[in-house]
């Protein structure tokens, strides 16, 4: 059994238990615990089950290699799946729960697909889901995704709130271990900007646990002393529990740090995602260690040599009693003794090699305890728990030599440098034949925009495991970071660490070697997704020669650890099953994230009322009072329109529109683009940006304009004000106006350099509030200031004044085809005015509307609405705008485009009204439907509607559309198409509804 | 129409945090586009505001007005609101026959003081690098998802924006500023 040891444990603090639960069961461990250690402190070493064949499943790991310890975490709206209990910090009052299983951990009825394991290999889904088609969707698909799945997702919206920040240095350094402490010690020096990430909450790494000795005292006494340095440095950043996930192009790096997993608080942030950019980032990133594949590999109770010795040293937890080493290396012999003075036993030490030459098994023989070499495990007994381990020669075919008794078996197969975050940008790797590992290649590093190398591995991943040589390289690496950063000083003495004479490792990939397929069949690569040896190897029997592919054929190294422990084991066994070296198979692609961060941080601030910015008029706070009811233009929130109790949308647009015609309307009109333009030439800026002649208009009076792009197809339209000779005032669309001031200024600074013109963008600078109707006059005079009768203030002129004390400059511009005032003022009397416009328009039946009642009265009159009957391939003519196209300028925006003969030719759908004969509304985007199909089987079609209302006014459904041959087609009865099936018939028509004439506007 | 006063997009909301956010205005501002050579320019931005022509990312101030240099050919006035009329007409005389543009653009924006660690708040919201800001440098960048401005003064800061996403730069300004969440 696991069980708390009754002294030590480094990282644990004996004086504040912590009492928590898994699946129910109350549990009590330390501050200072992984959750991983308290569950094996409570003797909880079943974790959760596999993935596939749902094996139960103990801890392996101790870090972010972990693939078995996925536990949820939380109820409700905390819930979180899939976290690693061996980097879950314990707090009290955690609640874990275990994944996967069904009815219980202990009892699981998925476990039958093990006992059908031998039906299940690689690739079973693909051969075998194939045929009937449709049997995937109904049957198989639904039934699989029921068996699979990890933690549940969550139901309820995360109560906690996160953050991102951005900082920036000179170099970063991501691990902080003795290698990455000694490259920022070493930058920091030289006088470089350093940041040092450490993902745990504690610095050092391994070195501590390992007992290394630097500069002649304990690694943990060299780490505190160095800590102290950087920190009193002011150009050193340290930050722990923060993890970097990503190396992105330009030296972008994101992190995740957890300010709150530990100690939750829903008053602060969780977690916060910093976006770094450094000009040189050193990945101190250590190294972990690599299982071996004998048979029962994946027992509970089959752990890696390092994770048993961090329990033992950190935790003070021990995972067995009893424990059988298995390695190929030296390093595995610091666990053997590090439990062997914990007081536990270590039965036997099972090495593959034939010779020990090193110090440590000459150190642990010293100690007494018994080494068998050459033989390796055949296979691991037990079920729920290892209860012993059967051994027999490396070499052989797995003959029991002997049975050993045992509750827990530390395997090593040798480490792998972490060279994630070194490859996210292209680093390539080497493999290193004698540490049987991939390490970066010096020349082939990730570069940046200066073509110099961007990201510089250093320590044990960059392949110098022992620490002597990894502090060498972090300094000698942490030197070079500052140089390249501009920093120059002279190195400072690197710090020296006690050496050891090691013996050479020994590769093993299958143990033993000449393993038959019933032991093959049952080594474990990838734990979590259930891939074995055996699957490997019938994936190459099957012609899957590169590694990616067989990495999606079996799924090795896809599941949430993505390969962590797998990816070196499962290509090694590739290559040997296609008689090929293992650098020619290579390895998969790396990518971010390093480790999963949460979605909650990549969305950072950006939820709920700050999701993302809402513009607000300065009126928006009356439309609110007022109930409207908003709808989206771009990212400002309009009034859609104004129901009164009792009333819904469509009688509330009715009401406003009817009121518009027969009194007057109100509406909030400030989100309309407005843009100065100025200067000597900016008449002729104008006449190249419109289609239009703007140049003649005279100062005083406003001209209705249209814009298109260079290929001709129309852009934007709106109301042009000449204020005064050398100033204009364009109107644009609500939605246009940053982009059409943005494409005026990419004109000036780009090609038209030399033309003296200037441009503001002053949308926001006024409120503009649209009165209009029949009494507008009446309510403007109510207010008092102006003279706005017909002489003073004709049609499409504009005049300054005040109105009820207030500044305002008035436009006679109409949109609706009544007598129209369009209002502007300052934006911080745009409140008062419109307040002072309702308490004089009360008398006169005044009504606020809305956007639907703008659109339903611009659509009786027949004007168009960018956005509607536009979609970036309507040009003006198709639109009968040719009125507004001078025939006289040389050139405009568009000109030459619309001479391309598409353009040019009558073919094209045009513009026409139409009149359903039952009086119905037309649905949007029907089509009109034409005789015969096409080449795709699919109806003909001849034109579709553009802007589709019923019309108060009239009483009846009203339409704008486009159809080959436009208004030539008066008085034909064409058939638009209805989603139900059917059609709807429909007169072409002027698309002029109401008041042709223009009387009703201009009085 | 004296007893008129304009009102600012938030009404001076105020929030306290680790730092203090508060709602400034109404002020006046003035976008002035001109090039630097323009004849009469400096002595022009010097007449309104009292200071000198802000060299390229620069804010200068004398007294309440100040002067930003917001792009090769754009400068910001900011000056007492009640001042913006008369400061536009000085603007008009003194430039006049030189090509250039002065609009007021006072209702455009909102401005806000960050009373406190203001880099802590803004390095969670401003992809900026503090330790290469100038200590009179306008820094023009976003904020999350919008446009703004901002520039330090001692240990605050302060924040322009446009007018239409004041509650939206108000909220991300308080939310930023949540006790606890300091950055060291």
């Amino acid at each position: 059994m696991s069980a708390r040891l009754p002294k030590g444990g480094r990282l644990i603090d004996r004086n504040f238990p912590q009492h928590f639960s898994f699946n129910g069961r109350p549990m009590m461990g330390y501050a200072g615990d992984t959750l991983a250690s308290a569950l094996l402190a409570n003797d909880q070493m079943l974790m959760g089950r596999s993935f596939k064949y749902h094996r139960p499943r103990g801890v392996v790991g101790s870090g972010a290699e972990e693939p078995n310890a996925l536990l949820t975490l939380g109820e409700g709206a905390d819930i979180e799946p899939n976290q690693r209990a061996t980097q879950t910090e314990l707090f009290g009052g955690l609640q874990a729960r275990s994944q996967n299983h069904w009815p219980s951990l202990n009892f699981d009825i998925g476990i039958l697909n093990n006992y059908a394991a031998r039906f299940l290999p690689a690739g079973f889904y693909y051969k075998t889901f194939i045929h009937p088609r449709a049997a995937w969707k109904h049957v198989f698909e639904p039934i699989i995704r029921q068996s699979a799945g990890l933690g549940p997702a969550p139901t309820q919206g995360d109560r906690d709130h996160y953050e991102q920040a951005y900082a920036f240095c000179d170099v970063l350094v991501v691990g902080g271990g003795i290698a990455g402490l000694q490259a920022a010690l070493a930058a920091a020096t030289a006088g470089a900007t350093v940041i040092l990430l450490e993902q745990s909450p504690h610095w050092g790494g391994r070195a501590p646990v390992d007992g290394d000795v630097i500069n002649g005292q304990d690694a943990a006494d060299w780490v505190h002393e160095t800590l102290s340095a950087l920190r009193a440095m002011p150009n050193v950043t340290l930050r722990s529990r923060c993890t970097a996930v990503g190396v992105y192009d330009h030296g972008y790096i994101l992190a995740g740090e957890r300010l709150g997993d530990h100690a939750p608080s829903t008053a602060t942030p969780r977690q916060r995602l910093w976006r770094i950019r450094a000009a040189r980032t050193v990945t101190a990133t250590g190294a972990i260690e690599r299982g071996l594949s004998f048979a029962g590999n994946d027992i509970p109770g089959v752990m890696l040599a390092s994770a048993l010795r961090d329990y033992v040293v950190n935790y003070a937890v021990s995972a067995g009693d009893r424990t059988v080493l298995v390695t190929n290396n030296d390093d595995a012999y610091l666990t053997a003794i590090a439990l062997h003075k914990a007081g536990l036993a270590v039965p036997v030490i099972v090495d593959a090699r034939t010779e020990l030459t090193g110090e440590l098994p000459a150190a642990a023989a010293a100690l007494g305890l018994r080494i068998v070499t050459g033989r390796g495990i055949a296979r691991v007994l037990g079920g729920k728990r290892v209860t012993g381990v059967e051994i027999c020669l490396a070499a052989g075919e797995g003959a029991v030599l002997e049975t050993i008794a045992c509750d827990c078996v530390a395997m090593s197969g040798g480490f792998s440098p972490v060279v994630h975050l070194y490859s996210h940008c292209g680093g390539k790797l080497i493999w290193d034949e004698a540490g049987a590992m991939f390490r970066p290649d010096p020349n082939r590093p990730p570069t940046g925009a200066d073509g110099a190398p961007m990201v510089l591995a250093a320590g044990a991943a960059n392949g110098h495991l022992s620490a002597d040589a990894a502090l060498a390289d972090g300094a000698a690496v942490g030197i070079s970071a500052a140089k390249d950063t501009g920093h120059k000083a002279k190195a400072p003495k690197p710090a020296r660490a006690q050496t050891r004479n090691e013996g050479a490792l020994l590769p093993i990939w299958i143990m033993p070697q000449a393993a038959p397929i019933q032991l093959r069949a049952k080594m474990w690569l990838d734990y979590q997704n259930d891939v074995k040896v055996s699957d490997v190897q019938l994936a190459a029997r099957e012609g899957y020669e590169s590694v990616e592919h067989t990495k999606r054929y079996t799924t090795l190294g896809m599941a949430t650890d993505q390969g962590k422990l797998s990816n070196i084991n499962g290509l090694a066994v590739l290559a040997d099953s296609l008689h090929r070296d293992i650098p020619a198979v290579g390895t998969t692609t790396f990518r971010p994230p390093y480790t999963p961060i949460t979605l909650g941080t990549l969305a950072g601030e950006a939820r709920g009322d700050i999701f993302q910015p809402l513009r607000r008029t300065p009126i928006h706070a009356a439309h609110e009072a007022a109930a409207a009811y908003f709808e989206p233009v771009g990212l400002w929130r309009r009034p859609y329109c104004f129901p009164r109790l009792g009333e819904n949308h469509a009688q509330a647009v009715t009401r406003e529109v009817k009121n518009t015609r027969a009194n007057v309307g109100l509406l909030d009109a400030s989100t309309l683009g407005k843009i100065i333009v100025k200067g000597p030439d900016a008449g002729k800026f104008l006449d190249m940006l419109y289609t239009g002649v703007m140049s003649t208009l005279p100062v005083g009076k406003c001209r209705y304009g249209l814009m298109c792009n260079e290929q001709g197809f129309l852009s934007d339209d709106g109301v042009v004000a000449r204020l005064s000779e050398d100033t204009f005032l364009c109107h644009t669309t609500s939605g246009g106006a940053d982009r059409i001031h943005a494409w005026m200024e990419d004109w000036l600074q780009c090609e038209w350099w030399d033309w003296q013109v200037y441009t503001a963008n002053v949308t926001e600078a006024y409120a503009q509030i649209a009165v209009v109707g029949p009494k507008a006059r009446d309510v403007l005079n109510a207010l008092g200031g102006m003279d706005v009768s017909r002489e003073a203030l004709p049609f499409m002129g504009w005049l300054d004044g005040t109105l009820g004390g207030i500044p305002v400059r008035i436009y006679r511009i109409s949109f609706s085809g009544e007598l129209s005032y369009e209002i502007a003022t300052p934006a911080g009397h745009g409140m008062a005015l419109w307040n002072a416009l309702c308490a004089a328009g009360a008398d006169h039946g005044m009504m606020p509307y809305g956007t639907e009642a703008l659109h339903v009265m611009r659509a009786e009159k027949g004007f168009i609405m960018i956005g509607d009957e536009t979609d970036g391939t309507v040009i003006p003519q198709d639109l009968n705008l040719g009125w507004a196209i001078s025939k006289k300028k040389a050139d405009y925006l568009g000109k030459r485009g619309q001479m391309r003969t598409y353009l040019a030719s009558d073919t094209r759908w045009k513009l026409a009204g139409f009149e359903t004969l039952d009086g119905s509304v037309i649905p949007d985007g029907a089509y009109i439907v034409a005789d015969g199909e096409n080449a795709n089987g699919q109806r003909n079609t001849q034109g579709r509607v553009t802007s589709t209302y019923f019309s108060p006014t009239l009483g009846r459904g009203i339409a704008m559309g486009l159809i080959r041959g436009g208004l030539d087609r008066m008085g034909d009865v064409v058939q638009f198409n209805t989603v139900q099936g059917g059609t709807i018939a429909a007169k072409v028509v002027d698309p002029v509804f109401y008041d042709k004439e223009g009387t009703r506007q201009d009085v | 129409m004296s007893n008129l006063m304009p009102v600012s997009s938030l009404g001076g909301a105020q929030h306290t945090g680790y730092t203090r956010i508060r709602e400034i205005g109404p002020m006046g501002m003035i976008s002035l586009r001109a090039k630097p050579d323009v004849a009469g320019l400096s002595a022009a931005i010097k007449a309104v505001t009292g200071c000198d022509l802000p060299a390229p990312r620069q804010i200068l101030r004398a007294g309440d007005a100040l002067a930003g240099w917001m792009s090769p050919d754009e400068y910001l006035l900011i000056i007492p609101h009640s001042d913006v009329p008369t400061a536009l007409q000085k603007l008009a005389q003194d430039l006049a026959g030189q090509h250039h543009l002065a609009v007021d653009v006072s209702g455009a924006r909102a401005m806000f003081a960050i009373e406190g660690p203001a880099a802590s708040v803004l390095t969670k919201l401003s992809p900026t690098d503090f330790a290469a800001l100038g200590p009179s440098e306008l820094r023009r960048t976003r904020l999350a998802q919008v446009a703004a401005a901002f520039w330090l003064e001692g240990d605050g800061a302060t924040v322009v924006c446009f007018a239409s996403v004041a509650r939206y730069v108000f909220d991300l300004l308080c939310h930023a500023a949540t006790p606890g969440s300091e950055i060291s």
